[in-house]
């Protein structure tokens, strides 16, 4: 016997029309949570199904794939993503942000601006942004259907009462096209202003909650926040201690267990580029 | 006549059947602006079930709730859009439950709680809601130093005070109240009404106040209502239907208050 060939992209071609579905009807309602049928795939919750079904539909025999986890190339989710549509797709790979057509992240948008021949897909694992004050998914829907949406600044009050300012640093809630507030998954809202009207088509999937959502290209993304307590992307004041970029967003990195630290770019990819390092696929 | 004649809130012929079993039968009545009406009877008599056909939470089996908005326009509340109602729910109406857990989101503070409403119709200033929120405050007799804590850390005379704060914020003027004192001890009973009887006329509220309670009816009402069995029957002034009640089931009401 034969061992199964697994499909290109290893879905089913039926499943990949599912979810295309899904797709098209989430860029015509942009920020709309789509529910679709999402499928078990061979990794864990939490480590991507969303994203991985979305790409897996997306992705043609050209396209060159980059995978992304905080910004970098070179880690466990990044990686173990990336060899998946390697084996089952046979696509090229990259961790080059201008050389791929396809990039899945994981909570970060890649520093080197995107273009109109460009999809970005967002793994998400809470597509939902009132959960956490309207626990009823009946009620929340209701909410989104009327753009019944002052809870959404009750959650940005709080956080002014009891830090000062607002402290919500990632799922930070977003007004996509006037319309619909949209969780853009937990990415650090310094990444929020480059969502707005961005060149590159931007997908969101959520696997163990069973939804796609979508901003289309420029479209305008508006971060929620107060006239007196204006919406500011944060960043460590600090620059990168490997390529010495003062605008990037840094990781810190704990160097010894004497206090040593040091910070650098959360997107190794553009540290890299700027070190002028030779970078293989 | 002049628009402000007319009444707020007309209940026409109002019916609910659960089933076959009867929530109540044929309630007709007007309530005009700055009025007060009771509805009292005993448990199980279909209070609070026309309580909720009025406030649009329930459908009637029969008969309507029409409403004067503030364009001036009567119209059918059925009739209204569900984002219509949502907005008249929290502008011009307020709900003051029994259980102060429901009408309040116990884990957001108590700032938030007030603030909630206006940031529901478009208020997008943090100085100038929390500015507010103090005031109502204030004026509910909670201190406003504990403006940040929730009310899961409120007592409950303070949890129901807060919950009037957060009705009358937008400043409603139709407001409904499913026994606002129950389950309070009686000197915070006694400050709670007395609280709600200086907002009531000071903001020209009307409100329906269901209650068993008849000496709330006799504290906040002009006119009272009584209910049995799913039926209004005596209605009329506060004064007159406690002093001299007709009906031999309002009589045995009036009777069964423990002298003072």
């Amino acid at each position: 016997m034969n061992a199964p060939a697994y499909n290109f992209g290893y879905l089913d071609e039926q499943t990949k029309r599912m979810i295309r579905r899904a797709i098209l009807k989430a860029i015509a309602i942009p920020g709309y949570q789509v529910p679709f049928a999402s499928r078990e795939m061979p990794m864990p919750y939490g480590w991507g199904t969303g994203g991985v079904q979305v790409t897996a539909s997306i992705l043609g025999p050209d396209d060159v794939l980059k995978v992304i986890d905080q910004g970098s190339d070179d880690t466990t989710n990044a990686v173990s993503i990336r060899k998946f549509f390697a084996k089952t797709a046979g696509v090229r790979t990259t961790t080059r942000t201008g050389e791929a057509s396809i990039i899945q992240t994981r909570h970060r948008i890649p520093e080197t601006p995107l273009t109109d021949d460009q999809i970005l897909v967002f793994q998400v694992p809470i597509p939902e942004p009132l959960r956490f004050l309207e626990p009823r998914e009946t009620e929340t829907r209701r909410m989104h259907a009327l753009a019944d949406y002052g809870l959404m600044h009750v959650k940005l009050y709080e956080d002014i009462a009891r830090h000062g300012h607002i402290a919500t640093t990632y799922a930070y809630p977003v007004k996509v096209d006037d319309r619909y507030v949209m969780d853009p998954s937990p990415t650090p809202k310094f990444d929020n202003p480059k969502m707005d009207d961005c060149a590159a088509l931007q997908l969101f999937g959520a696997g163990r909650e069973k939804r796609i959502y979508a901003i289309p290209p420029h479209t305008k993304v508006v971060s929620l926040d107060f006239e007196d307590h204006p919406f500011e992307p944060s960043r460590t004041a600090k620059s990168c201690a490997l390529c010495g970029a003062d605008d990037t967003y840094l990781d810190e990195v704990v160097t010894d267990d004497k206090g040593g630290r040091l910070f650098v770019c959360s997107d190794s990819d553009y540290c890299e580029e700027r070190r002028g390092a030779e970078q293989s696929t | 006549m002049s628009e402000t004649d007319a009444p707020l809130l007309l209940a026409e012929g109002l019916t609910k059947y659960y089933g076959r079993q009867l929530g109540c039968r044929d309630v007709s009545f007007a309530l005009y602006e700055g009025e007060v009406l009771a509805v009292v009877g005993e448990s199980g008599s279909g209070k609070t079930t026309l309580l909720q056909l009025l406030s649009t939470q329930l459908a009637p089996s029969a008969g309507r709730v029409r409403y004067r908005l503030r364009d001036g326009v009567t119209r059918d509340l059925a009739e209204l859009s569900e984002a219509e109602r949502r907005f008249l729910f929290r502008t011009d109406w307020g709900y003051v439950h029994q259980d102060a857990a429901l009408g309040l989101r116990m884990n957001v503070s108590a700032g938030a709680n007030v603030g909630e409403r206006l940031m529901a119709v478009g208020w997008r200033h943090y100085g100038r809601i929390r500015g507010t929120a103090t005031q109502w405050l204030d004026r509910v007799e909670i201190d406003p130093d504990r403006i940040d804590d929730p009310p899961l850390v409120y007592s409950g005379g303070m949890r129901q005070r807060l919950q009037i704060a957060r009705n009358l914020v937008t400043q409603p003027r139709l407001v409904f109240m499913d026994e606002p004192t129950g389950g309070l001890d009686v000197s915070v009973q006694a400050r709670l009404l007395d609280l709600l009887r200086g907002l009531v006329t000071e903001l020209g509220l009307a409100a329906v106040i269901v209650t068993h309670d008849l000496a709330v009816a006799r504290l906040l009402s002009h006119r009272i209502m009584v209910m049995k069995g799913g039926e209004v029957i005596e209605h009329g002034l506060t004064d007159q239907v406690l002093d001299d009640p007709r009906e031999p089931y309002s009589q045995l009401l009036v009777s069964s208050i423990l002298p003072a």
